[in-house]
């Protein structure tokens, strides 16, 4: 890993204070290319402290019809793989310190092979990658790629993946590890809190990896709840469907949904005190 | 079913234990689907060794399907063919008679198989995607043999296009989903199939038409889908006393053309042609994945695709609902790229013209996807010569298509 690794170290400054990081994610090129960055920025202002860029697909599988629609606007209006990375190289040199991860499909990760992708990510300052549709078993098409430019493959645990099959999840991630609440798809269901925990409990005595938790997860209430268990909390569809609202506009409203959410994931001690 | 992985040398020992045909195939699925295929994968080989297994298949396929089918001689196809060839030429051409299956099409093989499969894996619950209705109905039907609760995705366009499909499936208990996501075609119907199926692993099995999708079920499927081509070499042996010398089939994802080809995959002798839609032409629209695609990863498998440079999958096009697909099976790609079988594309038009031509030759309807098929027979058969032997699969009954056909003639019904 790179000597200056801006996710460990936000990690680690994240637990200084005391706090989970809040992770947020919305689609590359929602509404269209030009409007991106003002949407990036917006997640900052709001507090966000690592962002996650979808690339857009034709065929996002594993989403729920929030990012769904995010991914068919984005291609709608054109946007191409040399966009996304442009939004990442842009957003780097404005925010050197906020880690950036890109998320997608396997598809348009690889159509130019994963050699030429572990490079695009790697010139435009990408921190870590997390690819919904190659499994530790397929690792070979995108792991070695990756871990030979220092880039991190974060790998995602779900409900379904028992003690006996954490071990080959853990083998070859890094980064933070990405515990899905729901055995499901994005912006639909929520899990139980006490599942949450559970989960993560048993997932930190597997690794030393950041447990990050995701999936469901769209109030500040929830996402203060489980900030008390886990080192970071995902919200995705929550943001998504603002900019599916607002369009070019969406940038203050995302801002001030962010913030909402920030401002709900307290340190503990102070909330202890409170 | 024969157990293939004790020849080593063969043609007919993939996938590999990883499930991979060559570079194709794999198991390119969300983590939360991985512990499941797992499961499968152990089930269909505890299913494979088990001759209770097997056995029921066999009589379900009997007494429930109707099989074996036919293996027909279209003497009149033949010789009108001959009739227009130079003298000496024009291969004797054999119909498969899938259409002659319970439901109208192969479809009914592989379901059979799976829902004995899901039964044993507990599961009570099915659903499937459809395109134009073939693999929903027969999805439908088994679960109405199996006591199953069904669910069946289709895209929206597909519903309002297939009304009497959709009936078909309601009246037999499932529960049609019109799926509006993407272009609301068979593509988008597997990609919500997956959304509900990763959000109930827990109950539901997943009933995949194609052998296509993340290993096993290209395997498979295959497997199910084989006692077509088990069938084909018993009864010409016993009609000609020799095999053939091609067999032709028409892919989409390809399950029945897979299922034709594969006992015959280590037989040097026998040719095969796999017939891609070419739709309006492979310089305009069209589904011919191996001939206008490359190597891609789409719902959990690595196989060729219709995609643009950046990997965004493109949308595929045939007069044939079921051939609307942008990929194809993945052992259809390494076949593809070892040379063993040749895959040509035939057109809309073409196709049509053959639905017409084999109804009055042979008073045989066939589905527009097997029509394509009998348009590659009339290409091919005047350039060999008379004592050559064709065995085209007639995969599906062409009843499904009328209306398309007479809408695509300009003829109102």
């Amino acid at each position: 890993m790179p000597v200056t690794d801006r996710l460990s170290t936000r990690f680690a400054a994240c637990k200084a204070q005391g706090r989970a990081a809040l992770i947020t994610f919305v689609t590359a090129g929602d509404p269209d290319v030009a409007a991106t960055p003002a949407i990036l920025d917006a997640l900052v202002a709001g507090g966000a402290d690592i962002i996650e860029l979808g690339m857009p697909f034709t065929d996002p599988m594993a989403d729920g019809p929030a990012i769904e629609l995010a991914n068919l606007r984005s291609l709608g209006s054109g946007t191409k793989t040399s966009d996304v990375f442009a939004l990442a190289a842009d957003f780097r040199a404005r925010h050197p310190q906020t880690p950036l991860i890109l998320m997608g499909y396997a598809n348009p990760m690889l159509a130019r092979g994963s050699t030429w992708f572990a490079d695009q990510c790697k010139a435009a300052g990408v921190d870590g990658v997390i690819c919904v549709d190659i499994p530790p078993e397929e690792d070979a098409e995108i792991g070695p790629a990756l871990r030979a430019v220092g880039v991190h493959l974060v790998r995602l645990a779900t409900p379904t993946t028992d003690a006996a099959r954490l071990p080959a999840v853990l083998d070859g991630a890094s980064g933070f590890l990405y515990h899905v609440a729901v055995a499901g798809i994005t912006g639909k269901q929520q899990a139980a809190q006490a599942n949450i925990e559970l989960a993560v409990a048993k997932l930190k005595a597997a690794t030393d990896l950041p447990i990050a938790v995701g999936f469901g997860v769209r109030s500040p209430e929830q996402a203060a709840a489980i900030g008390r268990v886990a080192d970071g909390v995902v919200v995705g569809s929550a943001i998504v469907d603002i900019v599916g609202s607002h369009g070019d506009a969406a940038a203050p409203f995302v801002q001030d949904f962010v913030a909402s959410l920030s401002g709900a994931i307290l340190p503990r001690t102070q909330e202890t005190a409170a | 079913m024969t157990d293939t992985a004790t020849l080593p040398n063969s043609l007919r020992s993939q996938p590999d234990q990883n499930g991979h045909f060559g570079a194709f195939g794999g198991r390119y699925v969300a983590e939360t689907l991985m512990p499941l295929i797992l499961e499968l994968e152990k089930v269909y080989k505890a299913a494979k060794a088990d001759p209770a297994f097997d056995a029921e298949y066999a009589e379900l396929l009997r007494t429930y399907v109707g099989r074996p089918n036919p293996l027909y001689y279209a003497e009149r196809l033949t010789e009108a063919l001959r009739a227009k060839a130079e003298p000496g030429k024009g291969a004797k051409i054999y119909l498969k008679r899938e259409e002659l299956n319970h439901t109208g099409a192969h479809k009914i093989n592989n379901c059979i198989g799976q829902a004995l499969l899901a039964r044993r894996m507990g599961k009570k619950k099915v659903i499937a995607e459809t395109g134009a209705g073939q693999h929903g109905v027969a999805t439908a039907t088994v679960a109405a043999l199996f006591g199953m609760e069904c669910k069946i995705f289709m895209g929206a366009k597909d519903v309002e296009r297939q009304k009497p499909n959709v009936f078909r499936m309601k009246l037999l208990g499932a529960e049609v989903i019109p799926v509006h996501s993407g272009s609301s075609t068979l593509k988008d119907s597997m990609n919500d199939a997956l959304r509900y199926w990763v959000s109930n692993v827990h109950d539901t099995f997943y009933i995949i038409g194609t052998a296509a999708g993340p290993h096993p079920y290209p395997e498979l499927v295959r497997d199910f889908q084989s006692i077509i081509g088990k069938e084909i070499r018993s009864q010409i042996m016993e009609a000609e006393g020799r095999l053939p010398d091609m067999l032709i089939a028409p892919v989409g994802g390809g399950s029945n053309a897979i299922g034709m080809f594969h006992p015959f995959l280590d037989d040097p002798e026998v040719a095969m042609i796999g017939v891609e839609a070419a739709g309006e032409g492979l310089d305009k629209k069209h589904a011919a994945s191996l001939a206008g695609g490359k190597s891609g990863i789409l719902h959990g498998n690595r196989t060729y695709l219709l995609q643009d440079e950046d990997g965004q999958i493109t949308e595929a096009h045939s007069i044939s609902a079921g051939l609307d697909y942008p990929g194809i099976g993945p052992e259809h790609s390494w076949l593809h790229e070892i040379g063993r079988v040749q895959y040509m594309p035939i057109k809309d038009d073409e196709a049509l013209e053959s639905f017409q031509t084999l109804s009055r030759l042979e008073g045989i309807i066939p589905a527009l996807e097997s029509a394509h098929a009998v348009a590659a027979a009339e290409q091919v058969a005047p350039t060999l010569d008379a004592d050559k032997i064709i065995v085209v699969n007639l995969s599906g009954r062409g009843d499904k298509d009328i209306f398309t056909v007479a809408d695509a003639l300009g003829v109102e019904m």
